[in-house]
């Protein structure tokens, strides 16, 4: 234990993904040994984060304006959309270079344990923009896990009526993974390769 | 195949030991308490990824330390594995095999097969059917591995089907609908995995059958025959998954409204059990006290035989926790004769005059945590 604001510092510190005890406590010793200026600069972008970076009204990705750079790119096929969980898996598939339509953020997976419905998740979104827009085909791109199977089933099933095109990525990803952990070429096939399901 | 070696932190009574082991009867003697079956739960934690003493992890930590290690060494022929597992109660566990970090613990399952008989295994009998649905999972694993992942992948679509049972209990009709919207992709996914586990455990029982109601023919001669039957909780005529398949999702749908009611998963293999009788009767709340020991002692060691029919690397380790005082001396002669040429047998006592002579073996006393030879 420290004294005050250096032990306060590190037990927020400790409350970050991925950052136990050990890691806070050097990382906050860390900050104590930068110059100040290098500290304010972070601590401004922390700050200018959360004020400035939004959600994507139409993708649900994170973005500074209501719109997106790749729903405001032009060259980029409108009629197919790539249904994930998390924003962040918008660069995994982006780093394959083999999707040129646009992304539609869920915001998670169906999962009772964690009070999660399709209720919770932006899945009303996605069928109005099934039916809004020009849309030919759904990829889903959920993790091949237990729950991202479940909701792949269930987005299946909703978006059945609507006749559009549902796919799901390709086997070959690690069963039980999550897209994040998987290399470029793993997932570029496994883009390459989807599947029918609706 | 055999352990050459032991090596465990803060496992246990342990915070460090290290023991080399050789094929053949080792018995490990010392006064009540000292560790010894610490030792052996070790070992056939390698091999089944749990304890024969405890459902959970936590007290197989040291007392106030984060994790335990247990490291063992496997022989077979000229080619020794090396297992690792850390022991982490708080989140995942980690797996080594040959220094190697494995993706998941349960790839180390399949390469150090062990067999344990224990006075616990009296619960075989007398217990609840969760502990002879312990019993069958614990055999189908090291049989063959890959059932782990069928059983845990089971076990997390049942949570998540609970949870959402139980979401729907107080809320009434409001969202109803939204429940019964998801409860088929779970439904589905319950009987996928449920199937699976079902003809596995049929199959299972039939296999071990055999072997069962011959070794207790030798171990109590004058007794009437010992049989098992596998009561699964989704009857059909012929067990393969296209038909309990059909089966379960029809007894899903029969079911739902009680399921909706109570907020409980009806159906499936995790209601499932395991009928033992002896002649026409059942041995639970039948069977003697000796007889139970005999029925106990006749499935640790029918399943050895079938785990050594079943596996190209001989035959399994055979741990004897803290049995031959309670064995009459039929009994005790029975399991002479049949462990005499068993590879590697591990035997715990608090007196070593409980032990056959003819089975003692190796010598390791064990006090205080200290393990020696002498
Ligand atoms: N998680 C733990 N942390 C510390 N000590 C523990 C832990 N779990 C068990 N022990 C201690 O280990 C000892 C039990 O060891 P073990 O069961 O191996 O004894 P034993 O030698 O087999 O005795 P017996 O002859 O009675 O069967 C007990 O004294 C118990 O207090
Ligand atoms: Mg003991
Ligand atoms: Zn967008």
């Amino acid at each position: 234990m420290y004294e005050g604001s250096l032990q306060d510092l590190i037990d927020a510190l400790g409350k970050l993904p991925g950052v136990g005890p050990k890691s806070a406590q050097r990382l906050a010793f860390h900050f104590l040994q930068t110059d100040s200026a290098t500290v304010q600069n972070l601590a401004n972008l922390l700050l200018e984060v959360k004020q400035k970076v939004k959600s994507c009204k139409t993708c649900g990705a994170v973005s500074e304006t209501d719109s997106c750079n790749i729903c405001n790119d032009t060259r980029r096929d409108v009629s197919i959309i790539c249904v994930i969980e998390e924003a962040k898996d918008i660069s995994s598939i982006e780093k394959t270079r083999e999707f040129k339509g646009r992304y539609h953020v869920l915001g998670g997976v169906i999962s009772p344990i964690d009070g999660i419905g399709p209720d919770q998740l932006r899945i009303k979104e996605l069928t109005s923009r099934v039916t809004n827009e020009e849309i030919k085909e759904v990829i889903v791109a959920t993790n091949p896990n237990l729950e991202g199977e479940a909701t792949a089933a269930f987005l299946v099933r909703i978006l059945e009526p609507s006749g559009v095109l549902v796919t799901r990525l390709a086997s070959g990803l690690p069963v039980g993974g999550e897209l994040e952990y998987a290399d470029e070429v793993t997932l570029g096939r496994a883009l390459k390769g989807r599947r029918q399901v609706s | 195949m055999h352990v050459i070696s032991l090596a465990a932190v803060d496992f246990r009574s342990y915070s460090f030991v290290e023991i080399e082991l050789t094929p053949g009867v080792t018995t490990f003697v010392g006064k009540n308490g000292q560790g010894k079956t610490n030792l052996v739960e070790a070992i056939s934690y390698c091999s089944t990824l749990s304890s024969h003493r405890v459902s959970q992890d936590l007290p197989l930590v040291k007392l106030n330390q984060p994790r335990a290690i247990v490291r063992t060494g496997v022989k077979y022929l000229e080619r020794t594995n090396w297992l690792e597992v850390e022991i982490w109660p708080s989140k995942t566990n980690k797996a080594k095999l040959n220094g190697s970090e494995c993706k998941k613990t349960k790839d180390i399952l399949g390469i150090l097969k062990t067999i344990t008989f224990s006075p616990e295994d009296l619960i075989l009998v007398k217990g609840d059917p969760g502990d002879r649905r312990s019993f069958l999972d614990d055999l189908l694993i090291q049989k063959s591995p890959s059932y782990a992942g069928v059983k845990s992948d089971y076990e997390r679509v049942l949570k998540q089907r609970n949870a959402l049972l139980k979401s729907a209990a107080p809320a009434k009709k409001n969202n109803l609908e939204s429940i019964l919207s998801t409860l088929s992709i779970w439904d589905d996914q319950l009987i996928n995995f449920g199937a699976q586990i079902i003809v596995a455990k049929h199959e299972l029982i039939n296999e071990l059958l055999p072997f069962i109601t011959k070794t207790y023919t030798e171990i109590a001669p004058q007794s009437s025959e010992l049989s098992i039957k596998y009561l699964p909780n989704v009857e059909t005529m012929d067990v393969n998954i296209t038909e309990v398949t059909k089966a379960m999702q029809e007894k899903i749908n029969l079911r739902q409204q009680d399921e909706l009611i109570r907020g409980l998963t009806l159906v499936g293999p995790h209601r499932d059990d395991m009928e033992i009788t002896i002649g026409q009767m059942p041995a639970k709340g039948y069977a003697s006290h000796g007889e139970t020991w005999s029925v106990a002692l006749s499935l640790k060691l029918a399943s050895f035989d079938l785990l050594k029919e079943n596996s190209p690397a001989g035959d399994p380790v055979l741990i004897l926790d803290d049995v031959f005082a309670e064995l009459d001396n039929d009994r005790r002669n029975q399991l002479i004769h049949r462990v005499k040429d068993v590879e590697q047998v591990l035997i715990t006592a608090a007196v070593l005059e409980d032990v056959p002579k003819e089975l003692i073996g190796k010598k390791l006393f064990v006090k205080d945590g200290k393990v020696e030879e002498l």
